[in-house]
């Protein structure tokens, strides 16, 4: 199970590379959210999948699965939930300043 | 009780939350801004003197003893940097009162710039390395929307770079997290350190610390600095010598603190390594730093010469070359924090960014001429001054260890840091006056007083080095004995 996930991550992170790549600044955006999903994918496989219950004292078994990675990813979710909307907004003033949402096209002295 | 440090960083969190509620209060907003900036100074100078008496301090969060929950740590060292920090904080938001316009005053500047602060003590102060990368978080967010408030076209595209750059670099570190999770379990510095030393360092953990590297490169400009001449000359002034100051030596001391607590096992691959990078920034900062016409990029080249320097001592890693980053990174901050207001105040009196558009200030603005001088003589490290002890204990840490190129390099990168500043100096100071009486702007008290200050602070640094002395050996004592900070952490004192 472990070695499907973290191919999985390794796909996202190709997908995620490429739209970074782009011309487009909506798709760096985009690529940097898939990006952050493979991360918290990864998390998720370096704390083991072995089987065991969710998280919770009341449920009384044998095994638990780690609870550490969790948090983690939930304070790394929160984390760049908050940096994709100042992205967003920052893409969004620059098409208004600028009228371009090509970061490319930025190039050079004229803008300065 | 060792509570007192984790007031560097929640007494700026506190304001800026508080100030939040008073957007229209400018008054307010200065005062208490600058003011719990200076009391934490005083607090961090109370820090250190205690960790001189008794030891590394440590404040374990709700009661959780060290592997299992997350705590502070306050050696000599982290001390050390947020009593710099602060000090440089509270002069820059003195001279951001009279050069910030009113519009990003009111638009949160001053609470954005405590938030900011307490993510950088903050990361100064953890020992947990999880926490380290929220610290570096909240540091960052304020941090970006420092660069792109206000709105002009230069910042938005130069914030959008910046922003894609750390969300990378960001990344870089989650992963690197991960993995450290995965092979050690653990997420406390000390306890990895124990774990690490138990069990050797395995090559897995090697490649771990080579992803470390990236990640702190990009934050600190070593080698990865293609972002950050850009980055660093579009916002205003204030924010500028407050992002050259402050940021780029918080990936510098993790740096430091991951390459001599956990990863220390492996030099002739990971200081290796940190040694072909110093020298390659030394070499690219420097052509950087006399290629350019326009002030602030240049100003912002010396940002990375200074990074790469720094790390050479880290390279080097013998108890006098730590010795020597240490004294040169307090400098440093304090330095480049100086020569950022300067080069902004001459482009806001000017109004022009390029050399060859002013001549013969000297005449004009006597003092900030002088001030100039004094800040590239100490950079250029001339004896009187902060830069000199730094880079003599470097240099000697470098003929210790036989690492006569990296020495070569980072000796030649000292003149040419002394040429490109000397080159806006004439350029820029002498020759003949081309503002006459008349047109001349006034220069204000307000934005000379902190130059003075800093400036003051440079040289004050450089005759008074003795009473840094003690903190600084100290400080290199913990970083080359793991022991120490591991003992410091994880034995129980209570």
């Amino acid at each position: 199970m472990e070695i499907l996930i973290t191919i999985l991550s390794g796909v996202l992170v190709t997908a995620a590379t490429y739209l970074i790549l782009s011309k487009d600044l909506l798709r760096v955006i985009l690529g940097s959210a898939i990006l952050s999903h493979a991360v918290h994918l990864l998390l998720m496989v370096m704390g083991g999948l072995k089987k065991g219950t969710v998280p919770l004292l009341g449920e009384k078994p044998n095994t638990y699965t780690d609870a550490i990675p969790q948090a983690l990813i939930l304070t790394a979710i929160v984390i760049s939930f908050a940096v994709t909307a100042v992205f967003l907004v920052m893409a969004y003033r620059m098409y208004q300043e600028t009228g371009v949402s090509r970061h490319a096209l930025l190039r050079g002295n004229k803008n300065e | 009780m060792n509570n007192v440090i984790v007031f560097p960083m929640v007494l700026p969190l506190l304001t800026g939350i508080i100030l939040v509620f008073f957007r229209k209060h400018i008054q307010l907003q200065r005062w208490m801004s600058i003011g719990v900036m200076a009391f934490v100074a005083g607090i961090s100078l109370y820090i250190l003197n205690l960790i001189q008496t008794k030891g590394i301090l440590r404040l374990d969060f709700g009661g959780w003893e060290p592997p299992f929950g997350i705590l502070f740590v306050a050696d000599s060292f982290s001390a050390l940097l947020v009593l710099t920090a602060s000090i440089v904080t509270a002069i820059c938001l003195l001279y951001a009162f009279f050069s910030i316009d009113r519009a990003r005053e009111e638009m949160f500047f001053y609470p954005f710039v405590l938030l900011m602060v307490a993510g950088v003590n903050g990361s100064f102060l953890t020992g947990d390395i999880f926490n380290l990368f929220v610290c570096f978080e909240v540091m960052l967010l304020a941090s970006y929307i420092l660069i792109s408030l206000g709105g002009t076209k230069i910042q938005l595209k130069e914030s959008v770079i910046y922003v894609a750059v750390n969300v990378l670099s960001s990344w870089f570190f989650l992963v690197a997290v991960a993995y450290l999770y995965g092979t050690v379990g653990t997420l406390n510095m000390a306890h990895l350190s124990q774990r690490i030393a138990e069990s050797g360092q395995t090559p897995i953990l090697t490649v771990i610390s080579i992803l470390f590297l990236i990640v702190f490169g990009l934050k600190a400009g070593l080698l990865l600095y293609f972002w950050l001449p850009g980055s660093y000359s579009a916002p205003p002034t204030a924010v500028a010598a407050l992002f050259g100051a402050l940021l780029t030596k918080v990936g510098i001391y993790s740096m430091f603190r991951m390459f001599s607590l956990i990863f220390y096992h492996e030099p002739q691959v990971t200081h290796t390594l940190i040694g072909i990078m110093a020298g390659l920034t030394l070499i690219g900062g420097s052509l950087g730093a006399v290629a350019y016409r326009d002030i602030r990029l240049i100003v912002s080249y010396n940002v990375i010469i200074g990074a790469g320097f720094i790390l050479v001592g880290l390279a080097v890693s013998t108890p006098a070359a730590i010795e020597g980053s240490i004294f040169y990174l307090v400098h440093d901050m304090i330095s480049k924090a100086l020569l950022f207001l300067l080069a902004g105040t001459m482009i806001a009196l000017t109004g022009h960014a390029k050399m060859e558009r002013m001549s013969g200030l000297i005449r004009n603005y006597p003092v900030l001429g002088w001030l100039f001088f004094i800040v590239m003589l100490s950079l250029a490290g001339i004896p009187p001054l902060s830069g000199f002890l730094g880079k003599v204990l470097v240099s000697q840490g470098a003929i210790e260890s036989g690492s006569y190129i990296l020495l070569a390099i980072s000796l030649i990168s000292s003149l040419f840091v002394l040429y490109s500043l000397l080159r806006i100096f004439k350029q820029c100071f002498w020759g003949e006056t081309t503002i006459s009486e008349d047109e001349e702007v006034p220069l204000g008290k307000g934005m000379l007083i902190p130059a003075v200050l800093l400036a003051a602070a440079s040289i004050g640094l450089g005759l008074g080095s003795e009473l840094l002395a003690g903190y600084v050996r100290d400080a290199a004592v913990t970083l080359t004995n793991p022991n120490v900070y591991i003992e410091g952490v994880l034995v129980q004192d209570e």
